[in-house]
């Protein structure tokens, strides 16, 4: 298999699930109302008389995009769940890594887009003044969400064949968010506070190479996961 | 697979090694709290290091060679590979709650607080936590072979995420006493103290694997019990 016909594979399958998506929007709006509530109730989770909105806002952003992608993330596969669809997209001949990189790339649109339309309403709720800062804090979202959706696209490719499924994602995929959640809410105060760029250099490494070795971890371990 | 027969020797000879096991773990109380010095600055309250840091070697070495039999079982395909990390892990999670409880017993008089996100408190938690989330994932899925696979891959993910758990809490300053034992210089314990540790870990390894080799005889008992039934009803 050459790598034009690989790459094709995985954008039908990311096109496919997206086209599902936008027909009937259910995940996107679930998401988006979840994300909104969450920003909404953590706003008031501190005591305003001493604690300052800025002190909040990188966790309360953080821990938004956490919850916003698990209730994303569950879906990918509980589509192929039902008729038994998984075994439909086997059948075809794309070969499973390629299923599984076109599902990574769906959940990377979704959950991003997910995140896109809560920035605004984050600097809203909480009054950021931080124009100028946005650049870098996109360029954070994107290392943070692709380590997300990388480990969670995995897990959720196992956790829908379980039992009890949709609690055993947050269960599993937790652990696994600790590195790139702690680094990007590190690096969202610095950014918020406007520090330079040499004190985000750790953690920023620190993504990257998480998002490198998760990445290449999920797409070798795909086909382990589809032994019956 | 192994044979009923071969698992019910395996459970006696686990038996063997844990009760010369338990055997030193008395004798690991007695060296410690009569023939060990009390500790000048901590008193009486750092006597429980000698269960703590052993429990806490226990648990990483069980959860290490979970994820290397993980590892292994993605080659090999042996499924003795796969009960014997799954065995592993729940020890391991037994030793895990022995470090969880002994440590804030331990910090209350020492450190004044039952609990802090100290680097390694925080990180042997999540590790912990990885492994709990592990036994959850084998308890939900029913076909083995699938089990197999999906605890596999979660067993070779948690060995791959601790270093990066690690360097993520290191980079939060760190209250824990600093290591006194495995660190480039020479040990930094009084002599008589380090053979209590060095014995007391020892005797931890051989709980541990006395443990291990028992729960996977069990493990094995149970899917040949599962594959009774299914050929019965069929």
């Amino acid at each position: 298999m050459s790598a034009s016909t690989f790459v094709r594979a995985s954008l039908a399958v990311a096109a496919k699930d997206l086209a599902i998506e936008w027909k009937t929007k259910t995940a996107f709006v679930s998401s988006m109302v979840f994300a909104v509530l969450v920003l909404a109730v953590l706003y008031f989770a501190r005591d305003p008389t001493s604690v300052a909105t800025i002190d909040v806002a990188p966790g309360a952003l953080w821990v938004t995009f956490t919850f916003a992608a698990m209730v994303g993330l569950n879906r990918a596969f509980l589509l192929e769940r039902e008729n038994r669809a998984m075994d439909g997209l086997l059948l075809t001949p794309a070969p499973p890594t390629a299923i599984f990189v076109g599902k990574v790339l769906g959940n990377l649109v979704f959950v991003g887009v997910v995140e896109l339309a809560s920035v605004p309403l984050f600097i809203l709720f909480y009054d950021l003044p931080i124009g100028a800062q946005l650049p870098e804090l996109l360029l954070v979202m994107v290392m943070a969400t692709v380590a997300f959706v990388a480990v969670g696209t995995l897990l959720s490719a196992m956790v829908v064949r379980t039992r009890f499924s949709e609690m055993m994602l947050p269960v599993l995929l937790l652990p696994f968010l600790v590195p790139p959640v702690v680094g990007a809410v590190q690096l969202t105060a610095r950014i918020l506070l406007d520090r330079p760029l040499s004190e985000l250099a750790g953690w920023l490494k620190l993504l990257a190479a998480f998002d490198l070795v998760f990445l290449t971890l999920s797409i070798l371990l795909f086909e382990a996961t589809l032994e019956e | 697979m192994i044979g009923r027969d071969a698992a019910l020797r395996t459970a006696r000879r686990g038996g063997v090694v844990t009760v010369l096991a338990l055997l030193g773990l008395a004798a690991i109380y007695v060296r410690a709290l009569v023939f060990t010095p009390v500790e000048r600055f901590q008193g009486p309250a750092q006597k429980i290091f000698y269960i703590h840091a052993p429990a806490a070697w226990a648990a990483l070495v069980a959860f290490a060679i979970t994820g290397i039999l993980s590892l292994l079982y993605l080659f090999l395909k042996d499924r003795k590979l796969d009960l014997v990390a799954a065995s592993s892990a729940e020890v391991g999670v037994a030793f895990g709650m022995v470090m969880l409880t002994t440590g804030p017993i331990w910090g209350k008089p020492i450190w004044g607080t039952w609990w802090t996100w100290d680097a390694r408190l925080t990180s042997t938690l999540f590790i912990f936590l990885l492994f709990v989330g592990y036994l959850a994932l084998r308890n939900a899925v029913t076909d083995p072979g699938t089990r197999a696979a999906y605890s596999a891959v979660i067993g070779i993910m948690a060995l791959v995420l601790v270093p990066f758990i690690h360097v993520t809490v290191y980079w939060f300053r760190t209250l824990h006493p600093q290591p006194v034992l495995v660190k480039p210089s020479s040990p930094s314990l009084p002599g008589v103290m380090l053979v209590t540790l060095l014995l007391s870990i020892v005797v931890f390894t051989v709980l541990y694997v006395g443990f291990t080799m028992q729960r996977y005889a069990l493990a094995v008992l149970r899917e040949l019990k599962a594959e009774e039934v299914a050929r019965a009803v069929s």
